[in-house]
């Protein structure tokens, strides 16, 4: 909370607004890699004779990169401005709850299913 | 504080314990904007939840198609395709907006919607594809957790683009003023939220479904 707070009292708010949102530079880089981070995976799927594990690596890689690259350049998160920062670790937080709601659930369900087998 | 819609309210008081108001009147939206990034981050947890369900009942086809028999991966590429051009062309919108261009920041919407409705309608076409062809979302717990989860960030979508419609009647009528930027600022964090969303989409459900 307390960056928040803080983030309506700067002083100099319209130069940290103005880094908040991109410019056209950012925006094109975002979408070049954008584009090469979602042709890999398709490719390695529907054309790529990988084996099964290096397909299956290659996709949650060239995903996660790609979310980082959507994170950065078109929605500017950042842990320079006070705005930026706010909605970093305001985003980081539901990260780390998403990782448990997805992940823990996974593993509970996986577990009783194997164990229902035997 | 008039500023603020009624439905961030409870969220007002983040932004600062009283000296939020004063700045009210010069401050071009960074409250609102944030606040609504805080509902953006709730909408995270509510679409985690129903990757939850589909990764924990996607082997459950009740002897029914799987993935692997339905996901034609060459149409979810021109899927993907729209919404990403979706996205780089509403951040120009959103460049043109902050430089009080009206015509071009209406034009750059325009295509944003072209993309996104182009998006929606094939959507529409994939899910009535595989309704008639008697794979509809109550044969098997798989499909009804695909329809739950595709079917959630396509109502999303269809949002953003009434949304959409809105913001553009309202630039038409009253240009970029503060307050209409700070509205389009939310709708931009809205789109490209939504094509995060639909990273994890065509990552979890697409692309390792057709394995």
């Amino acid at each position: 909370m307390s960056h928040s707070h803080s983030h309506s009292t700067t002083p100099g708010q319209a130069e940290a607004h103005s880094a908040d949102h991109g410019d056209v530079k950012s925006y094109v880089i975002g979408f070049v890699l954008s584009v090469i981070l979602t042709a890999i995976p398709f490719w390695a799927v529907m054309e790529g004779d990988l084996s099964k594990s290096t397909t299956i690596w290659t996709v949650v890689v060239t995903a996660v990169v790609q979310l980082w690259v959507h994170l950065k350049f078109f929605l500017h998160l950042n842990f320079v401005t006070e705005d930026g920062r706010a909605s970093t670790f305001s985003f980081l937080f539901s990260a780390l709850v998403i990782v448990m709601i997805v992940g823990l659930s996974i593993w509970i369900i996986y577990e009783s299913n194997a164990m229902m087998m035997y | 504080m008039s500023s603020i819609p009624s439905s961030l309210n409870p969220n007002s008081d983040v932004g600062g314990h009283g000296d939020g108001h004063d700045h009210e009147h010069h401050d071009t939206g960074g409250n609102t904007i944030f606040g609504f990034w805080l509902y953006l981050m709730t909408d995270c947890l509510l679409f985690a939840s129903f990757f939850a369900t589909y990764a924990v009942l996607y082997m459950n086809t009740a002897g029914g198609v799987s993935g692997a028999d339905i996901f034609e991966l060459d149409f979810v590429a021109v899927e993907t395709a729209a919404l990403l051009l979706s996205s780089i062309t509403f951040g120009f919108a959103m460049i043109a907006a902050h430089a009080q261009k009206k015509a071009l920041t209406l034009t750059w919407l325009g295509v944003t919607f072209a993309f996104g409705a182009t998006f929606i309608g094939m959507e529409i076409y994939e899910f009535h594809h595989l309704i008639v062809n008697g794979n509809g979302p109550g044969e098997s717990a798989f499909l009804t957790a695909f329809f739950s989860l595709v079917g959630l960030h396509g109502m999303h979508v269809s949002a953003g683009l009434i949304w959409m419609t809105i913001m553009i009647i309202e630039v038409l009528r009253r240009g970029l003023g503060n307050q209409t930027v700070t509205r389009l600022s939310c709708l931009s964090l809205f789109w490209h939220f939504l094509d995060i969303v639909w990273i994890c989409v065509f990552t979890v459900v697409y692309l390792m479904g057709a394995m």
